[in-house]
């Protein structure tokens, strides 16, 4: 078999197993297809007269300004939860297994990376359905949208990346608060609440040289009809992506090494 | 030889206190992941104190009493894990051989709680008024606050304990966190309840027990002494408390009986 037929048949066969995993395990599915709901609910729902803010300018109105951030939210902790499950396989002994059986073992990489895709794919879909149900308001077009959902995509990519490379060197599930703690502070730090020129004092300060906060003012200009940042967006996140992909390899040589 | 009630509960106390301090993720999270989310929503929502009718002028003193009830759900994760790993465990078999009475176990449980809420309590209040927030009941109102934040504390891992003691999981008791999540980003604990915008959020956050335990703390820090909202934090938190130490007393001579 060349090596790419190998490379596809390890990531077909991992992507396979994760996904059947999740889908039929409801503790595992449950909460990635729910925290974006709730906090989608909460924010949208209960803070909504942040909008009456002075200064405060978002036509399409605050639910789908949360929206914007709830989906790039729900695309990194997919990725986040997809690497609870490599650190699981890895206490299981089932990695080490399949390390031994793999011909191409950055197949597995690639498995997981389809499996959190393919799982974010399916939150992204219950979200969006409950923001139109919420009557959300959309001033883009369908190449704006597919804008959005493309940059929400590659964040997806990126947190997995970023997850797996911790699984991969910790190799326990107690290494849980590694992979979401730092995830969960750039997405807060960054223009969660409010636009970015209404942020007050220290965290106008951090959300400015946060890169969170272009995917977010970019993911939202996208909604709004008036794409803006596209460029520096989509650049912060390939550049995360490729930085988190070297960091996911080096993990794997790491596992690898470690037997 | 078999000893008093009062030796039974000091020494699974001291076990049950000695436990949780051995343990970082159960002294990090509770300490550190309240904070984080106070600097966050803090930062964010500052300009929600610009309207109309919004009780303070500080949000982060609106905000403070969030870490409070924060604590009391991670209060609710310890306990309940801690116990259902001594079901799991065996150690709670072997404890059935012996004199120890039930109400012994759930008690002593419940003092590594009440000692990790306490000192949880001491920390989100010293912090707070360390950054500039002043506390509108004064000193003895601080008194009062950790009393309050103690007896929560206590109500929730009587809940824990509850849960631990009825699935005889830990991982069960873990995955019942989100939906203790719910309760508290479904309450007024971003914004007073009659500035809720959206009617069925509003109705939602009124019938949220959670609501009145954060305003109860939230009273304290911001208005001064509201009798009506500390009756209600203080005789939510008492019933709470006491109906899962009855349901707790319940499920423990079950499992006893079935093992």
């Amino acid at each position: 078999m060349s090596a790419g037929g190998s490379i596809r048949s390890v990531a077909l066969a991992v992507s396979w197993r994760t996904l059947h995993n999740v889908f039929t395990t409801p503790s595992l599915l449950f909460p990635s297809l729910v925290f974006p709901l709730f906090f989608f609910t909460a924010f949208a729902g209960g803070l909504s007269r942040i909008s009456e803010v002075p200064g405060f300018d978002f036509p399409p109105g605050y639910t789908a300004f949360q929206f914007v951030f709830v989906l790039l939210q729900s695309a990194a902790f997919g990725g986040v939860f997809t690497g609870f499950g490599i650190a699981r396989d890895f206490e299981s002994g089932f990695t080490r297994r399949l390390m031994l059986s793999a011909p191409r073992r950055s197949g597995i990489l690639l498995g997981y990376a389809i499996a959190a895709l393919v799982r974010w794919l399916a939150t992204a879909s219950v979200l969006t359905a409950v923001a139109f149900l919420a009557q959300m308001q959309v001033g883009g077009g369908g190449v704006d949208l597919f804008g959005l959902f493309g940059l929400a995509l590659l964040v997806n990519i990126a947190g997995t990346l970023w997850a797996a490379g911790v699984a991969m060197r910790l190799r326990t599930m107690q290494a849980g608060p590694v992979m979401q703690f730092p995830t969960f502070l750039t997405l807060f730090f960054a223009p969660v609440y409010v636009p970015l020129d209404l942020l007050q004092g220290w965290i106008h300060g951090v959300a400015s040289v946060n890169p969170a906060t272009a995917l977010l003012e970019t993911g939202r200009s996208f909604i709004a009809g008036s794409p803006s940042g596209v460029a520096l967006a989509f650049a912060v996140v390939l550049g995360l992506g490729a930085a988190f992909s070297v960091w996911a390899v080096r993990g794997l040589r790491k596992a690898e090494a470690a037997g | 030889m078999s000893s008093g009630l009062g030796t039974q509960v000091a020494e699974l106390g001291r076990r049950s206190v000695v436990r949780t301090m051995r343990q970082p993720a159960n002294i990090f999270f509770p300490f550190v992941f309240p904070f984080a989310l106070l600097a966050v929503n803090a930062g964010g929502l500052e300009r929600a104190t610009e309207l109309p009718g919004f009780p303070t002028d500080s949000f982060l003193a609106f905000a403070l009493a969030v870490p409070f009830m924060q604590g009391a759900l991670f209060a609710t994760m310890n306990a309940g894990t801690d116990l259902a790993r001594d079901i799991q465990s065996g150690f709670l078999n072997r404890l059935a051989l012996t004199p120890m009475r039930g109400t012994a176990l759930v008690a002593g449980q419940l003092a590594g709680v009440i000692a990790l809420g306490l000192a949880q309590a001491i920390v989100y209040l010293t912090v707070g008024l360390l950054i500039g927030v002043d506390l509108a009941s004064g000193l003895p109102g601080a008194l009062v606050l950790l009393l309050l934040a103690t007896v929560i504390a206590a109500g929730f891992g009587a809940l824990g304990a509850f849960l631990a003691l009825r699935t005889g999981s830990g991982e069960s008791v873990q995955g019942l966190f989100p939906l203790l999540f719910v309760f508290l980003f479904l309450s007024s604990m971003n914004m007073p309840r009659n500035l809720i915008e959206i009617d069925w959020f509003k109705t939602v956050a009124t019938i949220n027990p959670v609501s009145y335990l954060i305003e109860a703390i939230r009273s304290l820090i911001i208005t001064g002494w509201d009798a009506r909202a500390l009756a209600l934090g203080f005789g939510l938190s008492l019933t709470l408390g006491a109906i899962a130490l009855v349901a707790a007393g319940l499920s423990l001579k079950g499992r006893l009986t079935r093992t």
